[in-house]
């Protein structure tokens, strides 16, 4: 009777030892991967011997398209990398260009810089505590941080008419002014925004559960967060006080008085901590970002790189010529190569940009703290447990849009 | 001084209102110092040194890059122990050498920044990779392979890593098309 059917080797019944480890595909499609991440597990029981993430399920070639778009429109695409921190983005691209051209931004301009970004931080510390609580078992935090959240993404979409896309910066400057009566909204959320904060740590931090499953989870040494390259809350988190904001100020932050906060326990709640404090700092450099706001232009006085005014279009013959040269042929960008780093919410978020001349750049790479942070997943989740593996990535808060780009 | 440095943030350094890091003001520790004494004690590990923009970028020929990596790492003055970034670059199909790889270094207690480049012969597309000196250069290696199709030889896991395995070219080079009619299948 058996020899009657002809099993095929594959399907074959076989006893395997109770030990024998097994390899399982944890995404791209788990929710809890933030995105479209591809971990490649080799389990032993629940134990993880070896994690293998497999990216590049989002690569859209945005490096390439940037080598076909003139400098300015280049800004659209930034947005789209790390689509929870756009105007961090927008800032490290401009910025880079904007060395390139050795272009003078005015104070006005930079101080909104700054405000936009804090704030645009804070939108993305939120996400991340909404998501990693929801990815460890508490809901409830997710609909408190998105509350808020919602009141940020109002105020940058008063600003930029875009909320999850702003391109607010322009090379030179800014697209426009803040709209009249910004200020006092950006006061109306700064005066509820610390109460959240306390909100959310009653419905965390004191949470045994959370710190169980936070608690000595995904360790990495203060030399191996270097050797790793990790940076942003990560580093900070194995107690390395480092932050491009302090280290290589730009946009005037070393005008600004805020505490990098550090933790030394290098593990997932080490990281929570400090970027709940970070987001107190944030808090902290919007008030005085605000208080320095002072009347004056938000553009570069450089007529052939940025676009004029509407009414000075409509008046003067030369700035219609401009408006008109820049937007059909660009503006010729002088040879020369440049890295500019910015502390985005995620870490240090450097770009590359080539010039050969001419309106398009030869090459721009972005260093996207996330990918760079991704890569240290491997060796912070040996000897992990399976579901350690979800609040280890929640740890990282990564965004799939910046690393395959 | 012309540098991409910054250490300690000078309050007083306020004639400098350009985008970008302020710069230092202690001497000892600049980096173009720091290569010009490397050149001095290694004559073949650095051709050429440029400063632009305030950055310091040392051309170094291939075989020597881990060396000097790793000389960097360990130097005193320069502790450059953070490899900030990594990348490739096409200077052009008919340019000679071709590719360009891109080392950011950076110090974590230094605060300052050195840009370290390669050539690369489109025909002897081989550098020694740095993953023995920093690992994070595992993945910025493999990416810089992926796009470039530059070999790092000694590197413990080169494959791609955005594209699929089976991809055909390298899609950032400058010969590689931005759009194309045949569609991507599986072999």
């Amino acid at each position: 009777m058996a020899s009657a059917v002809n099993i095929p080797p594959q399907f074959e019944i076989v006893d395997r030892p109770l030990d024998t480890q097994m390899t399982i595909s944890m995404g791209p499609q788990h929710p809890s991967t933030h995105g479209v991440l591809r971990l490649e597990l080799v389990l032993d029981g629940e134990m993880v011997v070896k994690a293998t993430p497999d990216i590049g399920y989002l690569h859209t070639g945005m490096e390439k398209l940037f080598e076909y778009k003139k400098y300015q429109q280049g800004i659209v695409i930034t947005d789209r990398m790390d689509y929870l921190n756009p105007l961090g983005n927008n800032l490290a691209y401009v910025m880079a260009v904007e060395k390139l051209l050795e272009l003078e931004i005015p104070e006005r301009a930079q101080t909104i810089r700054v405000l936009m970004c804090e704030l645009q931080r804070i939108a993305s510390h939120l996400v991340w505590l909404a998501t990693h609580a929801l990815d460890i078992g508490a809901m409830t935090v997710f609909f408190y941080c998105f509350r808020e959240r919602e009141k940020i993404l109002n105020l940058i979409e008063a600003a930029s008419g875009g909320r999850l896309t702003p391109s607010y910066f322009r090379i030179g400057g800014l697209m426009m002014d803040l709209p009249s009566g910004f200020e006092r909204r950006v006061q109306q959320f700064q005066d509820g925004f610390l109460k959240s904060v306390e909100q959310f740590h009653t419905l965390l931090t004191g949470n045994r559960i959370f710190q169980k499953r936070t608690q000595e989870v995904g360790v990495i040494s203060a030399e191996d967060a270097i050797d790793w390259g990790l940076s942003g809350p990560c580093l900070r988190g194995s107690g390395i006080d480092l932050d491009v904001r302090r280290a290589n100020p730009y946009s005037g932050y070393e005008q600004y008085d805020f505490d990098v906060p550090t933790e030394t326990d290098c593990d997932v709640w080490a990281r929570y901590l400090v970027r709940m404090r970070e987001m107190k700092e944030s808090h902290k450099i919007v008030a005085q970002a605000l208080g320095k706001l002072k009347p004056g232009p938000v553009k570069a006085d450089a007529p052939k790189v940025v676009l004029p005014d509407r009414e000075a279009m409509k008046t003067h013959m030369d700035a219609l010529i401009h408006h008109f040269l820049i937007v059909a042929e660009g503006f010729d960008v002088p040879p020369g190569e440049v890295y500019h780093p910015i502390e985005a919410s995620k870490g240090e978020l450097g770009v590359y940009v080539k010039s050969d001349g001419g309106p398009k750049p030869s090459r721009v790479h972005f260093r996207g703290p996330s990918f760079v942070n991704l890569s240290a997943l491997p060796h912070m989740s040996e000897g992990a447990m399976v579901a350690d593996i979800v609040a280890i990535i929640g740890s990282l808060d990564i965004v799939l849009g910046e690393i395959d780009r | 001084m012309g540098l991409m440095i910054t250490g300690e943030h000078n309050e007083t350094d306020n004639e400098t209102v350009l985008p970008g890091p302020t710069v230092n003001s202690d001497p000892k520790t600049t980096p173009s110092q720091l290569v010009t004494a490397l050149q001095h004690e290694h004559g073949d590990w650095i051709t050429e040194v440029v400063e632009a923009h305030r950055e310091v970028t040392a051309i170094v020929p291939a075989q020597f890059i881990a060396e000097a990596c790793a000389a960097l790492k360990s130097h005193a003055d320069g502790k450059f122990d953070f490899l900030a970034d990594l990348c490739g670059a096409d200077r052009g199909v008919e340019e000679e050498p071709r590719f360009e790889v891109n080392y950011h270094l950076f110090s974590t207690t230094k605060h300052h920044r050195l840009r370290l480049k390669v050539l690369l012969d489109e025909g002897n597309a081989h550098v020694p990779t740095v993953t023995g000196v920093w690992r994070t250069a595992n993945w910025h290696e493999r990416e810089t392979f992926d796009l470039f199709g530059i070999i790092f030889d000694g590197h413990p896991d080169l494959r791609r890593i955005l594209l699929p395995d089976d991809w055909q070219g390298h899609a950032l080079r400058k010969d590689f098309p931005l759009r194309g009619y045949e569609p991507y299948s599986l072999k």
